[in-house]
């Protein structure tokens, strides 16, 4: 399979570089963008389309932790089954409960407030996750205890595409 | 009046260096043409020395098309035959249109993209759109002296793929080589950002003549990355118009309307809805065919409180914007005015309390998009050095999604990704013997297929007969730089090309565009022939100067047997270009494309080595 890290020049970390992953990214686009070549050929044109597709695509998955993180486990042949392993700790699964719970109380409401509370909340326990993560992974190298908390970040990262999705609501 | 050039000895622009390229914004009012002329980006004008020219046309009953003016002046007596905003019309069909029933036109309600009845016939929006554009390029051509080289028409951040499809296909109609299509609030922030040397992260609100766009951007030193873009492609000041035009019926108490006093009464409304940018009070006064008089007198009061909801409706698609690109309103470091409508002071008002700033009106509202894509063009075309120039990194307004069992939508590329973007599905035969599938593509955030927008049903066929799930179809979805939709399909055990029927649900069939190419040649006055030989020229030339210099930077990279037929398919093309005959020089453009196709990709290998050179590739 194609390492992300190794097209922009990175070693492949869960803590990755951002400023070197961007600076990267742009030095690539800059050559390779389909705006450079909208003179040029088909053959150049449809080169510059593959490869701009590509590099985008690396570069989103590098900047979202939960695909970051699938992918260093996917590197090192660990598969994070978003679809066939739904087995969560009983805590993280309660907890997630009484967040959707809470959610939908907001919603039904229309209460801005507890909207932005909730939003605050589970940003706090993304950043814990990640750390948590960064550890697991760049340090201790258990990848497969990493897959767990790929999974619960997947979770947190539904339920804030869901409380994005209850303030167009209320608005 | 064009003035002649005269430039400093020693100073030459070196004209055969320089290729002639054009921004273009077709607006749903107004439409412009830009170009780049010694470094500044300038509007053509008009021989009567007006810039705008109003996106208005009319057919008249012996073939002949009136477009801007003189079409305007005609509106209220032809209504039927008169075209306004026709932009709304794009890649839509009769049941998409707000109004529908106050438009005074004959439509005609086929599948898909809605058709005008005229007097010169049946006319597709695509059609309308291409006169404008044929009448700008006209005025460019006789301005800058030659052949136009190429084109970046605008269109608002949030067309979807028919709407962009159809605004492509209008500018092929129009005899145009389109480089671009480029995102209006994106081209303002082109020519914006690099009036003000701004960087930082940027909102620009978009309000034109019939749409309404937001997006933000993070500037930074030559690159211009749009973060996330919202709005709403179906308001604009045409529906302040619609307001005050309502307001008015409601006020006169008037019976149902013909269409000539509706276009009479609307051309009214805008005038007061323009006149109150800067008055307290303005009168409305018609007399209409029935021999009624009209007098309301409309005070800016009543005005802002009957385009309250208006005002209000822009800024959902603001909130979300802010939302998808992670930002708080307080990151947001400068928000830019862009669109004629914004200069409503309401809508001054209500970004300012907002954003909490005063917005940006430092650039004409109106000319903005258009100096923004004329210098994108400028670019396209490749008469800036490297180094001069900037990248741009745009996102696809709506996410793309894949119809699936139950009438659900599965997504396959996100809103806001940045493009060009692709995604790859492989699918499975669910019969033995299977041999055609059908996939049904939608654009829209909604989860279910009837809530979102239906872009194309797609047809495979030629799958290699096996038994049920022993079959891999592999599809491919490829957004471009335009945002346009492409999909091909391929059968992965045996590595079978299926072929894919693209039957687009509100875009015109192939088909349909050389029916119009030809129609649209046979009503000017021009040659076929020579336009077709000029064009293949243009794009014989181009290839065979993208080559040497391809050449040039990296010939090392090639092997002697690639040199040499690259060197024969140029010697060919040479020679077809000596001639005159358009059909051999598409063929030897075609061959030496193909013959060039392994020397592109190492050559894409080996910029993206040297992007990286310096840098410690990192190892596992």
């Amino acid at each position: 399979m194609q390492n992300h890290f190794e097209l922009f020049g990175l070693q492949a970390a869960f803590s990755v570089d951002e400023a070197a992953l961007d600076q990267s990214y742009r030095e690539i686009q800059a050559r390779v963008h389909p705006d450079r070549f909208a003179h040029a050929g088909d053959a150049e044109r449809r080169a510059s389309l593959q490869w701009t597709t590509r590099v985008n695509e690396a570069y989103r998955s590098l900047k979202s932790p939960v695909q970051r993180a699938s992918h260093i486990l996917a590197l090192h042949g660990v598969d994070v089954a978003f679809e066939t392993n739904t087995a969560m700790p009983a805590a993280f699964l309660g907890q997630q409960l009484e967040l959707r719970e809470a959610l939908e109380n907001a919603t039904r409401a229309k209460d801005v407030k507890s909207l932005d509370a909730l939003q605050k909340s589970i940003a706090r326990d993304r950043q814990t996750l990640e750390q948590k993560l960064a550890q697991r992974i760049d340090a201790d190298k258990d990848y497969q205890a990493a897959a767990g908390l790929v999974r619960e970040l997947q979770f947190l990262e539904k339920l804030e595409a869901e409380i994005d999705g209850a303030y167009e609501l209320i608005e | 009046m064009a003035l002649l050039q005269i430039s400093e000895p020693g100073m030459s622009p070196a004209p055969h260096e320089q290729r002639l390229a054009v921004g273009i914004d077709l607006g749903t009012t107004n439409s412009l043409v830009a170009t780049v002329r010694s470094g500044a980006a300038t509007v053509l004008p008009d021989a009567q020395g007006r810039p705008l020219l109003p996106s208005i046309v009319r057919y008249l009953g012996n073939g002949k098309v009136e477009v801007g003016y003189a079409a305007q002046a005609r509106q209220a007596d032809d209504p039927k035959n008169t075209i306004v905003s026709v932009k709304r019309f794009m890649g839509r069909g009769v049941k998409d249109v707000d109004h529908a029933q106050n438009a005074p036109y004959d439509f005609v309600d086929a599948p898909g993209m809605l058709q005008l009845r005229t007097a010169g016939g049946v006319k597709s929006p695509v059609e309308v759109s291409a006169e404008i554009l044929k009448m700008l390029r006209q005025r460019a051509e006789l301005a800058m002296g030659g052949t136009l080289s190429g084109a970046v028409i605008t269109v608002p951040a949030y067309f979807d793929d028919a709407q962009r499809q159809a605004t492509k296909d209008a500018g092929r109609i129009a005899g145009l080589n389109v480089l671009r299509l480029l995102n209006e609030p994106t081209a303002a922030a082109i020519a914006y950002g690099l009036d003000n040397a701004s960087e930082g992260i940027f909102a620009v609100y978009d309000l034109g003549g019939g749409t309404f766009d937001l997006s933000i951007l993070k500037l930074s030193r030559g690159v211009f990355e749009v973060v996330a873009t919202s709005g709403d492609s179906m308001l604009g000041g045409d529906d302040f118009d619609q307001r005050v035009f309502c307001w008015v019926v409601e006020q006169a108490k008037l019976a149902p309307l013909s269409p000539r006093d509706m276009r009479l009464l609307l051309v009214r409304a805008r005038e007061a809805k323009e006149y109150l940018t800067v008055h307290g009070e303005a009168s409305i006064s018609a007399k209409l065919s029935t021999g009624e008089f009209v007098d309301q007198t409309l005070d800016t009061e009543t005005f802002c409180r009957i385009t309250q909801t208006l005002v209000h409706k822009t800024l959902g698609p603001v909130r979300k914007a802010i939302r998808d690109a992670g930002l708080e309103v307080n990151d947001v470091e400068g928000v830019v005015m862009v669109g004629g409508a914004t200069r409503m002071p309401q809508i001054q008002r209500a970004v300012a309390e907002f954003f909490r700033r005063d917005p940006l009106n430092n650039l004409d509202p109106d000319k903005v998009v258009a100096l923004g894509a004329a210098m994108q063009a400028n670019v396209l075309a490749g008469n800036k050095p490297q180094g001069e120039d900037w990248l741009l990194l745009d996102v696809i307004p709506l996410s793309l999604g894949v119809e699936t069992m139950g009438g659900l939508v599965e997504k396959i590329i996100p809103r806001n990704t940045t493009i060009p973007a692709g995604r790859a599905q492989e699918f499975t035969t669910f019969k033995d013997g299977q041999t055609g599938m059908s996939f049904h593509v939608v654009q829209g955030e909604r989860e279910l297929v009837s809530d979102c927008r239906s872009l194309a049903r797609f047809e495979l066929k030629g799958i290699p007969p096996m038994a049920a799930g022993a079959a891999r179809v592999r599809v491919t979805y490829q957004v471009d730089a335009d945002g346009l939709l492409s999909v091909t399909a391929r059968e992965s055990t045996t590595g079978a090309e299926a072929s894919v029927t693209v039957k687009p649900s509100y875009g015109l069939a192939d088909a349909d565009i050389e029916r119009m190419l030809r129609d649209s040649f046979s009503h000017a006055r021009e040659d076929v022939h020579s336009r077709a030989l000029a064009e293949a020229r243009v794009d014989g030339q181009r290839l065979l100067e993208a080559t040497r210099s391809a050449l040039a930077a990296d010939a090392a990279l090639l092997s002697p047997e690639d040199r040499a037929a690259i060197d024969s398919g140029s010697a060919m093309l040479e020679k077809a270009l000596a001639g005159a005959d358009h059909r051999a020089i598409k063929q030897a453009v075609d061959a030496l494309n193909r013959a060039t196709g392994p020397f592109a990709e190492r050559r894409m290998d080996e910029g993206i080595r040297r992007a990286l050179a310096g840098k410690k590739i990192g190892s596992l």
